[in-house]
């Protein structure tokens, strides 16, 4: 468009300040990119949660375990195509601060249940092969540089051995990568028949279940009638999609989500300010060149959208470096180094970004534009 | 193109009147103002300051509108026009040129003069063409792709007159051309109109203060507590 | 020398007079720093608050003995047995009813919070009698404490506030039993306020845990009698320990936490600073151009560009200053004492705090808003100040 010309030409007008205008709206872009993949992070558990898949535990604490023994018995219950059982191995690889999960599994039952764990058919029939073997995510083999064949040493404080010894060694026998860009690929899968028979205690206790359900409209109902089966016995059950039980995780740690939304919007407002006053400043000192462009006949409108322009040709600038510059800086990676499962900024944020630049440049800029688009030819010539 | 009654009179102001209010005063800077040029005129405008020279010039371009009245350009009343009309018919029949030059800064000469242009629908090569015809005819060609704050006021103004003729208008309309020049580039600016005048056949309506700019034109007129008279006032 | 402070007073005053002109892009910056301050002050409050209650948890003179290799009372086991060796060990402080030493039991259960209604794992602590002593800090403050061998249960006050159906007169559901609320107590703001307390010898059959409890917390004689404590038990064959002192352990407990939010509250604070110091030079530098006519006057007539460097900086660490207080009381207000729970990653329980806006933050948002103000305004100044004077009185 030929106005395009104009438009941008009047960013020359004062450079410095039009360059530290950008900045600041750069700045809030990159925040807002950063910010949102760390709320993706947590967020990201929730969003691949199978929405066929229950998760069964303890209905008094988590911590307590459940009979091997209850997995046929879900599995007979209406709904429920499969169910297989995880427990939590809880140990230390090096030192505490290296932590990651570890989790004892039947491996038929693992490929079968989460199909979003993908692996190669060798290393199926390698880990199905060998008894020490062990499963690992992608993610976590990059994360401490492990290879194929390397022996791994967990030092378990929950599960002694039944020799006495505290110290279990695995062989790394296979690889999952992740179907989704979302799916964690930080865990570490043991083999059940392993565990059990080489743990000192507990023996057919397991941790919980992973049920899947053949009619995901149907999960609530299916979750009450397990609960309802287990009720009065000993170990009574607490059944909930799985992706409810990640989400209540989430909410222990805190309501992430509105803590980054307040602080995203303190930002936003203060940027606003920054660039609002920016364009107003630029409009009072104009009056005259604006009232000379109406002058030559450009209409109302003319300079409304001028000035809009103006506006949006500023954002657009500060927005696209900001978000390009927070692109950058979350693929270096993970900033808690581990604990996070994934990190990425989501591609869907990106547009929700584009559309904020927009919104905020009519925001910053409606007000001045408004402003020039009042303007009286006569009274503003004559100053 | 231009709309010529019987008479050839281009412009025509009648009884017009305009208030301007301060707070609660009200001044009548012009009272039932009656006024006819006709096409090829180099009209002159003078008074006192706080006469309503430029008030009157305003009025005729477009730029205000009378409280009281009438005011026909071309045949057409343009005092009955809405704002958007009144733009574009500014654009096509109306050429500015202002005392302080009122130049965009961040714009060369070249692109100060295309301005106008972009309101047509012309391309932009022959925008680009028109704009140095327009600068030639200035004598500015050679120094085209310079900012104005590179030119000297003379240079400038004549940028801002290359601008006003761009777009061949029907009326061009000076406020003080040469107010802030000195008497050699003021009189190269007059040469310039005069040029327009004659050779071209522009009307044109300048406010002045100065007396030998006035004697450039073909008529002058007196301007004193918003009347017209032939006669200067002492 | 008098000469030149006059100077600056002079053309201190006189932009001082004129900012009412410039209020517009003024309160601009001023909002931007508050902004900038109130955030940063009230991200690091988390972290503040997490820390206090873990250091408010640690008597001088306690120590805890886990097994040896357990990072945390969660992941320990001790037998009935090692715990009453551990009792007779030296350095133990004494009353009229024996060693101050308790055997504890520490395990979750799941109760959902008052706020969203999802399953948080709160602390479930079985203790003995001298549980109360080794804390110095515990106080029973509403109720009565519970009766030793019933199914009865008191809770902190933490607890109380953040999950639902702590009430005094509610139970907790244990498997087929019900657990009633007898008690509410305090402990000055440390852990224990998260959790809730019962008779170990009814939690350890209720979850199956026979006569083995997971750390023994003592009360020593002095906090120097440590070494010789924690020496004594590491020589003993008996044992498989780790005693600390009570302080280092919930130093580690705390340090994930701690570290995650300050870690990305500091980098949140450090961009979000950045932008204002964006701001405020572009404030700076618009005040500084709307006022070259006067700033190249005053050098013309003779005053120094000194004067005038130090008085546009002054100007913009005022403006800081001001939106640092602002900043600072806003976060004060809105967040200080503001009670939530997070996660212990170290034990996988919950932790209830309160948001602590503590005087060491609130000077560091004002330091931190100072420096955005200097260097907001020193580049305008020095600009101000090295033009040509006779360009600067062109520049209409």
């Amino acid at each position: 468009m030929k106005y395009f010309y104009l438009i941008f030409s009047s960013l020359k007008r004062k450079k410095i300040r039009t360059g530290l205008t950008i900045m600041s709206i750069m700045i809030a872009f990159v925040l807002f990119g950063y910010l949102t993949a760390i709320r993706q992070a947590f967020d990201a558990g929730v969003e691949v949660a199978g929405a066929d898949r229950l998760i069964v535990r303890h209905k008094v604490s988590l911590i307590q375990l459940l009979p091997e023994s209850y997995e046929a018995r879900i599995e007979r219950i209406d709904g429920v195509d499969n169910a297989t059982h995880s427990t939590w191995f809880g140990g230390i690889y090096q030192e505490p601060k290296n932590f990651f999960a570890q989790i004892p599994i039947v491996p038929e039952e693992l490929f079968d249940m989460f199909p979003e764990y993908v692996v190669s058919d060798e290393q199926k029939a390698a880990w199905l092969e060998t008894r020490s073997g062990v499963l690992v995510g992608r993610g976590l083999m990059d994360r401490f540089g492990w290879k194929l064949g390397d022996r791994i040493p967990i030092n378990a404080t929950i599960w002694g051995k039944k020799d006495g010894g505290r110290t279990w060694e695995f062989d790394l026998v296979a690889v999952y990568d992740g179907a989704e860009k979302g799916t964690d690929t930080s865990q570490f899968f043991i083999r059940y028949d392993f565990f059990d028979e080489t743990r000192a205690q507990g023996q057919g206790l397991v941790g919980w279940y992973t049920v899947r359900i053949s009619d995901p409209d149907r999960a609530a109902e299916v979750a009450a009638a397990i609960d309802a089966e287990f009720a009065n016995s000993a170990q009574e059950t607490k059944a909930e999609p799985e992706g409810a039980f990640i989400q209540g995780f989430a909410n222990q740690i805190g309501n992430i989500a509105f803590i980054i939304m307040s602080i995203m919007s303190a930002v936003f407002f203060t940027i606003l300010l920054v660039a609002g006053n920016t364009m107003a400043y630029t409009v009072r000192e104009r009056t005259n060149e604006l009232a000379v462009l109406k002058a030559i006949g450009f209409t109302d409108r003319g300079v409304l959208g001028l000035v809009l322009g103006e506006s949006l040709a500023i954002t657009f600038v500060g927005g696209v470096l900001g978000l390009g510059l927070a692109w950058l800086l979350v693929s270096m990676g993970d900033p808690t180094d581990g604990s996070f499962p994934v990190f990425y900024l989501p591609t869907y944020d990106i547009f929700v970004g584009l559309i904020l630049i927009v919104v905020m440049a009519f925001i910053a800029g409606i007000v001045p534009a408004r402003q020039a688009q009042k303007l009286q030819i006569a009274d503003a010539l004559r100053r | 193109m231009t709309d010529k009654n019987s008479n050839g009179t281009l412009v025509k102001v009648s009884h017009v009147d305009k208030i301007f209010k301060r707070g609660s005063e009200e001044i009548h800077v012009l009272g039932g103002l009656d006024l006819d040029i006709p096409t090829g005129e180099f009209l002159a405008l003078m008074g006192p300051s706080g006469s309503g020279k430029s008030t009157l010039l305003n009025l005729i371009g477009g730029l205000d509108r009378p409280s009281e009245g009438s005011v026909e350009v071309g045949g057409k009343r343009i005092d009955k026009l809405s704002e958007r009309k009144l733009a574009s018919w500014r654009a096509r029949h109306v050429g500015l040129v202002f005392q302080f030059y009122n130049l965009m800064p961040v714009l060369s000469a070249q692109k100060n003069v295309e301005l106008p242009l972009l309101l047509t629908k012309l391309s932009k090569a022959e925008r680009k063409k028109r704009a140095a015809i327009a600068l030639d005819i200035v004598g500015l060609s050679h120094r085209s792709g310079h900012y104005p704050r590179q030119l000297s006021g003379g240079e400038q103004q004549r940028t801002g007159i290359a601008r006003a003729i761009v777009t061949d208008p029907t009326l061009l309309l000076c406020d003080e051309p040469t107010g802030d020049l000195d008497r050699k580039s003021g009189d190269e600016i007059l040469d310039l109109l005069q040029a327009l005048n004659k050779e071209q056949g522009k009307t044109i309506i300048m406010v002045t203060h100065d007396i030998h700019a006035a004697a450039r034109a073909s008529r002058t007129l007196y301007l004193n507590k918003g009347q017209l008279s032939v006669d200067p006032v002492d | 020398m008098f000469n030149w402070i006059s100077q600056v007073v002079s053309v201190t005053q006189f932009s001082v007079r004129s900012l009412p002109q410039r209020k517009g892009s003024s309160a601009a910056a001023l909002i931007g720093i508050a902004g900038v301050v109130a955030v940063m002050v009230g991200v690091l409050s988390i972290a503040q608050g997490v820390l206090k209650t873990m250091q408010s948890s640690a008597g001088d003179s306690n120590a805890i003995v886990l097994r040896s290799g357990a990072d945390s009372e969660m992941m320990s086991g001790l037998g009935g047995e090692d715990a009453r060796i551990i009792a007779e060990a030296p350095g133990i402080a004494r009353d009229e009813s024996g060693a101050i030493a308790s055997p504890e039991l520490f395990v979750i259960i799941n109760l959902p919070m008052r706020t969203t209604g999802t399953d948080a794992n709160v602390p479930l602590r079985g203790v003995q009698a001298p549980a109360m002593t080794v804390r110095e800090s515990f106080k029973l403050v509403e109720g009565r404490m519970f009766e030793w061998g019933l199914n009865e249960v008191i809770v902190g006050k933490g607890a109380r506030e953040q999950f639902a159906g702590l009430d005094i007169g509610s139970s907790i559901e244990v498997g087929q039993e019900k657990w009633p609320v007898v008690g509410v107590f305090e402990a000055d703001g440390g852990l224990s306020e998260s959790e809730i307390w019962v008779d170990a010898a009814v939690l350890q059959p209720a979850y199956r845990r026979g006569n083995s409890y997971q750390a023994v917390y003592v009360k020593l004689n002095s906090s120097e009698a440590f070494d010789e404590f924690k020496d004594s038990l590491t020589a003993d064959p008996r044992l498989n320990v780790k005693p600390m002192r009570e302080s280092e352990y919930y130093d580690s407990q705390s340090t994930t936490v701690y570290n995650l939010i300050t870690g990305l509250g500091t980098l949140i604070a450090v961009i979000m600073g950045l932008g204002a110091v964006f701001g405020a030079l572009n404030t700076m530098y618009t005040a500084v151009s709307s006022r070259s006519r006067e700033i190249a006057t005053l050098r013309a007539l003779g005053f120094h560009s000194g004067p005038v460097v130090i008085s546009v900086v002054s100007e913009s660490l005022l403006l800081a200053f001001v939106g640092g207080l602002l900043g600072a009381g806003l976060a004060w207000l809105a967040f200080d004492g503001y009670r939530a729970a997070t996660l212990n990653w170290a034990s996988f329980s919950a932790i209830t705090f309160a948001f602590d806006v503590n005087l060491k933050l609130l000077a560091e948002g004002i330091i931190f808003a100072m420096l955005i103000g200097l260097v907001g305004g020193l580049f305008p100044a020095v600009r101000a100040a090295r033009q040509p004077v006779a360009q600067a009185l062109r520049e209409l």
